[in-house]
């Protein structure tokens, strides 16, 4: 059981509504972006001493630039549909946590500056004056959303209270208020090409080990080929892939997936990250900065498909965002949709019967799976809308023989965020982190005790990570989070592959 | 007092529509720089009107969020649009056939409105995170729509106004000639928070109603991979 300093929730049968109780995480704000962090990214190093007109003058630009921002401020009606649909409202009972409080953080504003009746008659319509207060709520509670979109599924008029977070992240940067996590990654991937700094030497020595890991297992000669030119696919997948449990464990199904299909493949120092934290600080620059690399080094390696890995927001970048921010990729083979998610190349080799699979390789767990919010409410996979839903089921059921859902409730559309994504995967916000899965650890909890789960899958880095550390916080294990393909890892035959009694000895080898 | 609310119509009716049209330009012309599509999402033009349709007609989000809501919040819209089709015969002479048929469940949609509006304003009232998010204005919506009802079902079933007198007055009007209104309280009351309404709507929440149609997680085709989407300043950005 890990340690907190503050109150974990207890995991009942439901997660029941709450009474709101103001204020409870006004104390809870993430560590401040240095100007080491900002500069790179174009923003001022620390608040800058007019804050209070550029931040007015941000938003204007913003509201002309983003019809999304404009149409979200005009059209709340205050129905309340969607306050009691945000997982950290639920777990905290805070109001400025409701979907609607937080944009109201921002709305009021807005409306004081901006309307008629907020600059006449400004409490009738409860327009505010940004004041330091407001903007350290700003802070601390658009900090404490993780851009999932359950609202937005609820919403009369499809208000996306991501959208209104992105931009009052992005006037809080062009102050020079941003938050040191999101903002320390970006400069990273902007200087070393991936969120976790990690030099192309060391990925090169992490690939090299996995080669052998995989021989070792099983035998066959599995290459993890970096910077190759030529190959036909460029798999641009997070940086945890390369080496966090159990991300790691999804890169070697990938790699044993593509030798399987005979298809060359390469990763790409350059572009050896899928992640792309521009998106969670709403700076279309930076999110467009991120993306072009992936297009140069397609261009530099020359391939012909672009794969992406297991990521949740990632995937919302590749298959929403990319074509607009770095295509178009004309270059590349028509024949294919630019970009691929790892289970459409998966499941479309399934489909083909070119996959062979021991699926009781997999019998010592029973699975479920969590769908991320980003591939749930914002990506499609395959060419059918709810793909994103069947595809990495399909894929787990190919590979497993026990599978179950969990509450429907909370699954498919309505899937709750596992608490740490949007840029909020950060210790300094460990309290939210951890008070935000509760609606996904009460689901879990049901399904192990009613259905017998054992493990969970999800397809998002920034998911595995989350549950890997939270987990524990609600009395069980962090190996419970597992990656899709670790699981098509363990159960793919690959042609060549040592018999059965060879694998005995492979046991004693045990974990580094 | 004929002239008065002569001016004061046509004063609400040149808010309404200019003011509308200003936000549907700004609307229009504001651009949505990324496909942005709550998924699952329709892949075809044809698809987006029909989710639009399904939002606009039956509130399909509202549905899903909150049931007490949505019963109150459709009960209200869909029988204020029968109101709004009855009252059409008020404006139109000779009045057309199906506005004819429709004028005995215009009131019966008088009384359905009424109910609605009540459910919502209660709601808003005791559900604690509702009363949470509503300012001053928020119930005065309410209590408007509400006077409304109640001034025009009076109209019907306690103190008769002429009508023919009243829609001799409005088609006069439309020709920009001014007639006679019987001044009577109900009619007054009902009239006056009209009126207010109309000039109100377009610097109100009231925007909802166009706001609806250029939501781009409503209205957009989830086809980024296949299209390339641009918004013109970001197309400036790659020159």
């Amino acid at each position: 059981m890990a340690k907190a300093n503050f109150d974990v929730p207890e995991l009942k049968e439901y997660v029941d509504v709450p009474e709101l109780v103001e204020g409870t995480m006004a104390h809870l704000s993430p560590f401040i972006a240095k100007p080491d962090h900002n500069i790179p990214l174009g923003f001022p190093g620390e608040l800058v001493e007019d804050w209070h007109d550029k931040a007015l003058e941000k938003l204007d630009d913003l509201r002309s630039r983003y019809r999304s921002l404009q149409v979200y401020l005009d059209a709340c009606v205050k129905c309340g549909a969607c306050t009691d649909k945000c997982h950290y409202y639920l777990s905290t009972k805070d109001p400025k946590n409701m979907p609607v409080g937080r944009q109201d953080l921002l709305r009021k504003v807005y409306r004081r500056y901006n309307t008629f009746a907020g600059k006449y008659f400004p409490w009738l319509v409860g327009a505010e004056d940004l004041t330091r207060e407001t903007l350290d709520d700003w802070y601390s509670y658009y900090h404490q959303c993780s851009q999932c979109r359950r609202c937005s599924v609820f919403c009369p008029y499809g208000i996306d209270t991501a959208e209104i977070s992105m931009a009052a992240r992005e006037i809080l940067d062009s102050v020079g208020y941003g938050q040191k996590y999101c903002n320390e990654i970006i400069a990273k991937v902007h200087e070393k090409g991936n969120n976790l700094g990690l030099p192309g030497p060391a990925i090169l020595d992490t690939l090299e080990g996995l080669e052998e890991d995989v021989e070792e297992e099983t035998g066959v000669v599995v290459k993890f080929p970096l910077d190759v030119k030529g190959a036909d696919i460029l798999l641009v997948t997070p940086s945890a892939d390369f080496f966090a449990e159990p991300h790691v464990d999804g890169l070697i199904g990938y790699g044993k997936v593509f030798h399987e299909a005979g298809i060359s493949w390469t990763l790409s120092t350059t572009a050896s990250e899928a992640g792309n934290f521009g998106m969670f600080i709403g700076s279309y620059e930076n999110m467009r900065k991120v993306a072009m690399r992936i297009r140069t080094a397609a261009l530099e390696l020359g391939v012909k498909r672009i794969v992406f890995g297991e990521c949740g927001h990632a995937w919302r970048v590749a298959y929403a965002f990319l074509n607009t921010l770095a295509g178009p990729f004309d270059f590349l083979d028509p024949k294919y949709p630019v970009p691929q998610h790892i289970c459409e190349f998966t499941y479309d080799l399934i489909q083909q019967g070119k996959l062979n699979f021991d699926k009781s390789a997999n019998d010592d767990m029973t699975l479920t799976f969590h769908d991320s919010c980003n591939v749930a409410r914002a990506t499609r996979m395959g060419d059918k809308p709810g793909g994103q839903f069947d595809i990495p089921r399909a894929v787990i059921k190919a590979v497993c023989n026990n599978y179950v859902d969990m509450d429907h409730e909370t699954i498919g559309e309505k899937t709750f965020c596992c608490g740490g994504g949007g840029g909020l995967l950060t210790d300094d916000l460990m309290e939210i982190r951890v008070k935000g899965a509760l609606p996904r650890m009460t689901a879990l909890q049901n399904a192990i005790k009613e259905e017998g789960v054992t493990h969970m899958a999800a397809i998002c880095a920034i998911c595995k990570s989350q549950f890997t550390k939270v987990l524990p916080y609600y009395g069980m294990d962090m190996d419970q989070i597992v990656s899709v393909h670790q699981l098509v890892s363990n159960a793919i035959i690959l042609t060549g592959q040592n018999t059965d009694e060879d694998d005995a000895d492979d046991e004693s080898d045990g974990d580094e | 007092m004929s002239t008065v609310y002569a001016l004061l119509f046509i004063v609400a009716t040149l808010v309404l529509v200019i003011g509308l049209a200003r936000k549907i330009v700004q609307y229009a012309k504001t651009p949505a720089p990324l496909k942005i599509a709550t998924t699952p999402a329709p892949v075809t033009q044809a698809g987006v009107v029909m989710r639009m349709f399904r939002e606009v007609v039956f509130f399909e989000s509202l549905f899903k969020g909150t049931k007490w809501t949505w019963i109150f919040a459709w009960l209200f819209h869909m029988a204020l649009f029968v109101v709004l089709l009855r009252h059409l015969r008020y404006f139109t002479d000779p009045v057309w056939l199906p506005i004819e048929l429709i004028q005995p469940f215009g009131v019966y949609a008088g009384f359905a409105m009424l109910a609605g509006l009540a459910g919502l304003l209660v709601r808003r009232i005791f559900v604690d995170r509702v009363r949470y998010i509503s300012a001053p204005s928020d119930y005065l919506w309410l209590l408007v729509l509400i006077f409304i009802g109640i001034s025009g079902l009076m109209m019907k079933f306690v103190a008769h106004t002429d009508i023919v007198m009243v829609k001799q007055f409005f088609t006069g009007l439309m020709g920009f000639s001014i007639g006679t209104l019987p001044i009577d309280f109900p009619l007054v009351v009902h009239l006056t928070l009209v009126a207010l309404l109309m000039i109100l709507f377009p610097f109100s929440k009231l925007l909802h109603v166009p706001g609806i149609f250029f939501s781009p997680s409503r209205n957009q085709v989830d086809n980024p991979r296949e299209k390339r989407h641009l918004a013109p300043w970001a197309k400036a950005m790659e020159e």
